[in-house]
């Protein structure tokens, strides 16, 4: 096994005994083919066990392990070691409070998930002996690309709008109610358009289009917001 | 377990140093100042073609002084960074689907491209370039 020797520098806060947080430098050896994850779990396991950070499902599915990377937002459980050179930053996700060390506060992202009205709204209700809603392939296909998101918060770490304006709805918030507004089903896009529609909304979005690039594995919160 | 939140701040007015992908959007933002400016002088050569031929000769001559050209070039670069950075845009913002599938994004953007090379030709038709 190739082995690497990695130099992290990681922020740390301590919401009990701290009043600012600090960086602080790890050594660990890992393997070659590692991600960040992985290094910071082997300096929990290792050296420092009061490190603190989320992570679950170490395949890019659960969206928890979010996080600056060398200043990017990065899912740290898909961020090879072997594409960094020199000491690697990490950081909590910038834009939200920070609870403590690599953890931060979702519940300003949860509370605007939940404004846009993420569930199908029927046009008509329908007695379910009428059976089910039908949908075509191709119904289908029309909002598949925006289901995807896996709540991981990197688009509003990557939106220097949202950092700017936090009262901004957000790309993953938009791209949810576009998604549900493209659903064939759905009749509930004028509800949606309430909260989406507004000067909080879709026009707070200036194009700067890093949402997209930080999220280029799941969805594209930009192409809700331009339409 | 108390909460005690830290709140890191962003820098109002320095944000953009922070990431590449940033400074390449301010610099894009920066390219209407001069689509706006060309836009001023487009009004100004209006008013003075309205104001009479005499008005109108001055305001070409002007227009042909060193410093007016640099300032026309800018304007030049400036609108096909603006119009290409929108093209490459188009494959997100205006997404086409044909039964089950959407149009690949380089034939949206690339009809657009097209499109502009088509009317460019025009325009350059009809102000007697050929
Ligand atoms: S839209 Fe993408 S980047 Fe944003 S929260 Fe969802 S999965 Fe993450
Ligand atoms: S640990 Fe689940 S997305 Fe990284």
């Amino acid at each position: 096994m190739k082995e690497r020797l990695v130099q992290l520098e990681v922020l740390r806060y301590n919401p009990d005994t701290d009043t600012e947080a600090r960086f602080q430098r790890y050594e660990v050896t890992c393997a070659e083919e590692w991600v960040v994850l992985d290094a910071l779990n082997k300096v929990k396991a290792d050296i420092d066990p009061t490190l603190n950070y989320r992570w679950s499902c170490h395949m890019a599915v659960c969206g928890s392990c979010g996080m600056m990377i060398n200043g990017e937002p990065k899912l740290s459980c898909h961020t090879f070691l072997r594409d960094y050179e020199g000491v690697i930053r990490v950081e909590p996700l910038v834009h939200f409070p920070v609870e403590r060390d690599l953890v931060t506060a979702p519940d300003d992202f949860m509370e605007k998930l939940k404004r846009v009205k993420p569930y199908i709204i029927p046009k008509e209700k329908k007695p379910i002996s009428e059976g089910e809603y039908k949908q075509t392939p191709a119904q289908l296909m029309k909002f598949r690309q925006y289901s995807m998101c896996i709540n991981c918060m990197l688009c509003y770490a990557a939106c220097p709008e949202y950092g700017l304006t936090p009262h901004f709805i957000g790309p993953a918030a938009l791209t949810l109610a576009h998604r549900y507004n493209q659903d064939s089903r759905d009749g509930g896009r004028k509800e949606r358009q309430e909260v989406v529609a507004t000067h909080e909304g879709v026009w707070e979005c200036t194009f700067v289009g890093a949402c997209s690039e930080s999220a280029r594995r799941t969805s594209t919160p930009r192409a809700p917001c331009s339409r | 377990m108390s909460r005690n939140p830290l709140i890191r701040e962003v820098p109002p007015t320095s944000w953009y140093f922070r990431h590449p992908l940033y400074l390449r959007y301010m610099s894009r933002e920066i390219t209407s100042i001069f689509i706006g400016a060309y836009c001023v002088l487009l009004v100004v050569g209006l008013q003075r073609l309205a104001a009479g031929p005499a008005a109108w000769e001055g305001f070409v001559t002007a227009l042909q002084s060193p410093a007016s050209i640099v300032f026309q070039f800018l304007c030049l670069v400036a609108a096909f960074y603006h119009a290409a950075t929108w093209f490459n845009a188009t494959q997100k913002a205006m997404p086409l689907q044909i039964g089950e599938d959407f149009v690949p994004g380089n034939v949206i953007s690339g009809a657009h491209y097209a499109a502009w090379a088509v009317l460019s030709v025009v325009v350059l038709f009809f102000t007697g370039v050929f």
